[in-house]
């Protein structure tokens, strides 16, 4: 790309990190506790 | 309101989770279920009633999504998950306020007609931003998002029922709970709003001035009007009808499947059947979408929709003979509607260019909702005409699977005569680039 400006793709330099960190665990957290109870559930299959 | 340029060392895996969190708050969709009961008993609504909100939101989806879809291209992702986060979390309130004085029309409005149009445009807002920051790897990067909307349900649906279990399942419970889901999603999706930038815009090392997006660009007013356009649109309708069928239907269809056999499948074991479903649809959207970057979108399609036609082939030929099979096969199946959705934009953007893919992406939602409408509409009414012809067990789906493999073979084909779009339907690079700059500048 004939590019003289445009933001590296994968940088992330370290006052970013705590940042990335942060916003990851936020969908995470929630995203965890789903796939918790949906194996909860879904043992139920073989249990049930 | 011009989108929120990316600032320099602006790291592109901001905006993933930016993503998720729109889309892990919407996907709530389909865990309205859940309020179901509660809805009917208090307001003494009929189980057709208490599913009203849910499908004239479903239908808003399609259509915001479909005529938002210029918009959102227009005003950028923070605009589009600004209206999202509004039209969402208000729809909750006004159905808070609707249970509160047992005004059942207002829920309908608020959660359907207001929280409908924060489903569409939530759902394309982070599409044409994601395939910009990731050009390298298009299918995750969308699958990521994608797989938010499956994984919605997931986290809603426990969450709701704990809820109502603690407010209570009157009117008042049910307003209580709609009021924390509203407030609690306008908290978590504001992450998406606060964190979303677009890429800064690439400039020509000559003059200084904006540079042209790399490959093939096509705007959305064109890309309607050419047959890639709906060869697409009949591929993911085929995939999504094939896949709905199972998905709607499946825990009496276990039961239904192996009802005459020695091992009856039990109401629990059913729901953990869904279960298993719901998370091979949200794990096909990640790992197949990512799978695409490597093998190519022609190619992905080819495996959901012929293999796809195979495994439900392998159930109608091994019937109620082996469970596993039956399990795996559905899995199988699943995963390849998830991959499907997810897979879509990346395949877009492979033909029509980043200028306007959002705009084409909610315009080719429209497949979405009238596979919404025929999938279980198959299922639904071949399961009940061979009920009354006297038929049980695996005998009630017979000839839903047949008809299923044939669509998924008219999607096959649709997806052999997809071909590069010709160059009548090309912008002028000069033009696409100047567009983009402006768009980009400051108001």
């Amino acid at each position: 790309m004939s590019t003289s400006d445009s933001s590296p793709p994968d940088s992330s330099p370290s006052g970013r990190r705590g940042l990335i960190t942060f916003a990851w665990l936020w969908v995470g957290a929630p995203l965890a506790y789903g796939l918790y109870e949906l194996v909860r559930k879904a043992t139920q299959l073989f249990t049930g | 309101m011009s989108p929120p340029v990316a600032p320099l060392g602006w790291s592109r895996w901001l905006v993933p989770p930016a993503a998720l969190s729109v889309h892990l708050s919407i996907g709530q969709a389909y865990a309205w279920s859940v309020f179901k009961p509660s809805l009917e008993s208090a307001l003494d609504l009929s189980g057709t009633q208490s599913a009203l909100p849910f499908q004239l939101g479903i239908v808003m989806l399609g259509l915001s999504a479909a005529f938002g879809g210029t918009l959102v291209e227009r005003n950028g992702p923070r605009w589009a998950m600004t209206v999202a986060l509004i039209c969402f979390s208000s729809g909750f309130l006004l159905s808070a306020l609707g249970a509160a004085t047992e005004q059942y029309w207002l829920i309908v409005f608020g959660y359907g007609f207001v929280g409908g149009i924060g489903l569409g445009i939530g759902y394309i807002s982070p599409v044409s931003t994601l395939i910009k920051w990731f050009p390298d790897r298009p299918g995750m990067a969308t699958g990521i998002a994608i797989m938010g909307f499956g994984g919605g349900a997931l986290i809603a649906s426990p969450w709701s029922a704990q809820m109502l279990e603690s407010f209570g399942s009157d009117n008042t419970g049910i307003a209580q709970a709609f009021l924390v889901h509203g407030l609690t999603y306008a908290v978590f999706m504001s992450l998406g709003v606060l964190l979303v930038r677009v890429p800064r815009p690439a400039k020509t090392a000559a003059d200084g001035g904006p540079a042209p997006l790399e490959g093939v660009q096509v705007s959305a007013n064109s890309a309607i009007r050419t047959p890639q356009f709906w060869c697409l649109w009949v591929v993911l309708c085929m995939n999504v009808t094939a896949g709905i069928g199972i998905l709607e239907k499946a825990a009496p269809m276990i039961t239904d499947f192996f009802a005459d056999t020695s091992t009856p499948v039990s109401a629990s074991a059913a729901a953990g059947f869904v279960a298993l479903l719901s998370a091979a649809n949200m794990l096909g959207r990640i790992g197949w979408s990512s799978t695409s970057d490597l093998i190519g979108r022609k190619n992905i399609y080819r495996v959901y929709l012929g293999v796809g036609a195979l495994m439900y082939a392998l159930i109608a030929w091994v019937g109620d003979s082996s469970k596993p099979l039956f399990i795996c096969c559905a899995l199988v199946i699943l995963s390849f509607y998830g991959g499907g959705f997810a897979t879509i934009p990346a395949y877009l953007k492979d033909l029509f260019g980043t200028y306007q893919v959002g705009a084409i992406h909610g315009r080719l939602l429209t497949a979405w909702s009238t596979a919404g409408v025929l999938g279980p509409l198959i299922v639904n009414w071949i399961a009940d005409r061979q009920e009354e012809a006297g038929k049980s067990g695996e005998s009630l789906y017979g000839l839903s699977l047949i008809i299923m493999i044939g669509l998924l073979v008219i999607g096959f084909v649709a997806n052999e005569l997809v071909r590069p779009v010709h160059a009548r339907h090309h912008i002028p690079a000069q033009k696409e680039a100047v567009d983009v700059h402006e768009r980009q500048q400051p108001a």
